[in-house]
């Protein structure tokens, strides 16, 4: 992080991330909270960037950007009182509370912990590298991670089919 | 991210590129290359918006045996820079329940997506704006920031039918981003590689495009390409004689202009992707030594062009239940076989290290297997529609009743209608 274009970058996408994350919790519409939510995570998608991992950044867009938060949307498109707004939310204030420690744990166990520096150069070509990492010692969690994802797929097909008689 | 800073197919940008590597100091030389690049690309992406609309209207014109723009300069050539200016001229109308901001910003956010598509393409050896070894994956992501541009188009105009529209956009990325994935993994498991210059070099190594090896994925993304485009066979989004304009019914204007162009710059992009992924890219076995390779690129960027407006001037809409059960019940289980046999093609290529003349077997094999396998799928299908009664037969024994006696008025029953 010697570069001073990679420092600008950081600060520029760090405000990016934080304003926008911030601005899911203040904003009162339900759907500028879940865009402002994937404003978010298109600049932790630049902070990866500057990482110089490439690979996670695309995923980050593709996955989080473009599928979860497109979830996201439907699922508040599909619920009826979607008109609502985050004034009618109770509990603000406790939450509010709770969601202030664990930023600041975070931010004491980020400034407490002894960070390991990288050693050595970075990947030229991450995804040939992740691939070869995911597919040879990781092959297990890997597996088994696709696993828990069909199990969960199984469990909603189930939840939203009913009981057996009725139709559809 | 790595800036290949040679674009020395036009010579005086290489004069100039070694001189300022000589001259200057490093960053200078990186921004003044970074910059002439952009420039080169975004004006062929901008002179092409311009050029396409008038391609697409006299080419659908011709196709519907009609004449098309033929009165501004010569051919109508001028007609989409009268359009543009009166696109300009018209007033500027926002609903007042509308959202506010949000409503503004799609028509600018879109744009950015197509624009950056273009980045990644390889115009000739070492003419690459950014080589990005998660080229193709960079394609898929933007791809899906474009519907979420255009979702909340729909959703800040505050209108049912745009509502309508979004949400059948965002119904159609989720299907068909799957098919598209799975097609695209295809290449990218013969390559080895993400990288789109890697893709297009591994097909002029073997001299085969990825098209023969990989008939059906080409297939599968040229229908998931053309439904994520909404263009006519699949623009669902916007389908006028349903829902009005769909998503952009209540933009007028140049708000209107920019999603209709970025409608023509993201079909350029498609074409781009058809080109350089499967058939061959810049490369045309050997004649790209004598023609300037960036040309032979466009060349095939606008052969794939007039494929996808041939498409739109003669096909009708289909209705989105069909859009959606073709996604889900055919593409998404084709591009999944295919994923399996081609990753079973390439496990023995490389690890039995078979001579290379395997790829001419591989054409053989895939070609067949692609027929039998979307042949197999059609019959599963349209199973139901060939298991109609051709004529007419009694499905289960009837009781006959007697005939009136002659003189009572026989009393109509419900199944008579």
């Amino acid at each position: 992080m010697d570069d001073l274009a990679v420092i600008v970058a950081f600060y520029v996408l760090a405000a990016i991330t934080l304003i926008s994350a911030l601005m899911v919790g203040v904003v009162r519409d339900l759907v500028h909270a879940v865009l402002f939510l994937i404003l978010s995570f298109i600049g932790v998608a630049g902070l990866y960037i500057t990482l110089s991992a490439d690979f996670v950044a695309v995923v980050q867009v593709l996955i989080y950007a473009g599928a979860i938060s497109v979830l996201m949307l439907f699922a508040i498109l599909l619920t009826p009182r979607s008109g609502r707004d985050n004034a009618g939310v109770s509990y603000s204030a406790p939450i509010s509370v709770l969601a202030g420690l664990v930023g600041a744990t975070l931010v004491f166990v980020a400034l407490k912990t002894e960070w390991a520096k990288v050693e050595g150069d970075r990947f030229d070509t991450t995804a040939a590298a992740i691939g070869e990492a995911l597919l040879d010692p990781f092959v297990l969690p890997f597996e088994v991670a696709s696993v828990v994802l069909t199990v969960a797929m199984i469990g909603a097909i189930i939840l939203v089919r009913g009981s057996e008689g009725e139709e559809a | 991210v790595n800036l290949i800073a040679a674009w020395y197919d036009f010579d005086p940008f290489h004069e100039l590129y070694e001189w300022l590597t000589d001259h200057t100091f490093d960053e200078l030389t990186y921004v003044v290359i970074a910059v002439i690049g952009a420039t080169g690309i975004l004006s062929f992406v901008g002179l092409g918006a311009l050029v396409n609309v008038w391609l697409e209207r006299r080419i659908i014109g011709r196709i519907q045996v009609r004449r098309g723009p033929n009165r501004v300069g010569p051919f109508g050539l001028f007609q989409p820079v009268a359009d543009a200016i009166k696109l300009i001229q018209k007033e500027v109308l926002q609903p007042t329940a509308s959202d506010g901001k949000l409503y503004n910003l799609p028509p600018i956010l879109v744009f950015i997506p197509a624009m950056l598509t273009f980045a990644v393409f390889a115009w000739a050896p070492d003419m690459v704006y950014a080589d990005l070894n998660v080229g193709v994956l960079y394609l898929l992501a933007l791809s899906s920031i474009t519907s979420l541009a255009i979702f909340m188009a729909g959703w800040a105009s505050n209108n049912k039918y745009a509502l309508l529209g979004a949400m059948r956009v965002i119904a159609m990325a989720i299907s068909y981003e799957v098919p598209m994935v799975l097609a695209l993994l295809a290449p990218v498991l013969f390559a080895g590689t993400m990288s789109i210059p890697g893709l297009v070099d591994f097909q002029k190594e073997y001299t085969v495009w990825l098209a023969f090896l990989l008939p059906m994925p080409v297939f599968i993304y040229a229908i998931a390409a053309t439904a994520e485009l909404n263009r006519t066979p699949a623009d669902i989004a916007e389908a006028e004689s349903e829902i009005v304009a769909g998503f952009h019914t209540e933009y007028s204007g140049m708000k209107f202009g920019l999603f209709y162009a970025v409608e023509l710059i993201n079909s350029l992009a498609v074409s781009g992707i058809m080109a350089s992924l499967f058939f061959g890219g810049y490369s045309l076995f050997g004649i790209e030594d004598y023609i300037p390779p960036w040309i032979i690129f466009i060349g095939k960027i606008y052969f794939f062009y007039f494929g996808l407006i041939w498409l739109r001037g003669t096909w009708p809409r289909l209705r989105i239940d069909q859009l959606m059960a073709f996604a889900w019940k055919m593409l998404i289980p084709l591009a999944l076989i295919n994923v399996v046999i081609v990753a079973v093609e390439v496990l023995l290529w490389r690890e039995l290290e078979l001579t290379d003349w395997v790829l001419a077997a591989y054409v053989a094999i895939n070609a067949v297997l692609s027929v039998l396998l979307v042949g197999f799928f059609f019959r599963m299908i349209t199973r139901d529609y060939y298991r109609l009664p051709r004529r007419v037969r009694l499905e289960h024994d009837i009781s006959v009743p007697s005939l009136p006696a002659p003189g009572v008025q026989p009393v109509p029953s419900a199944g008579d209608a």
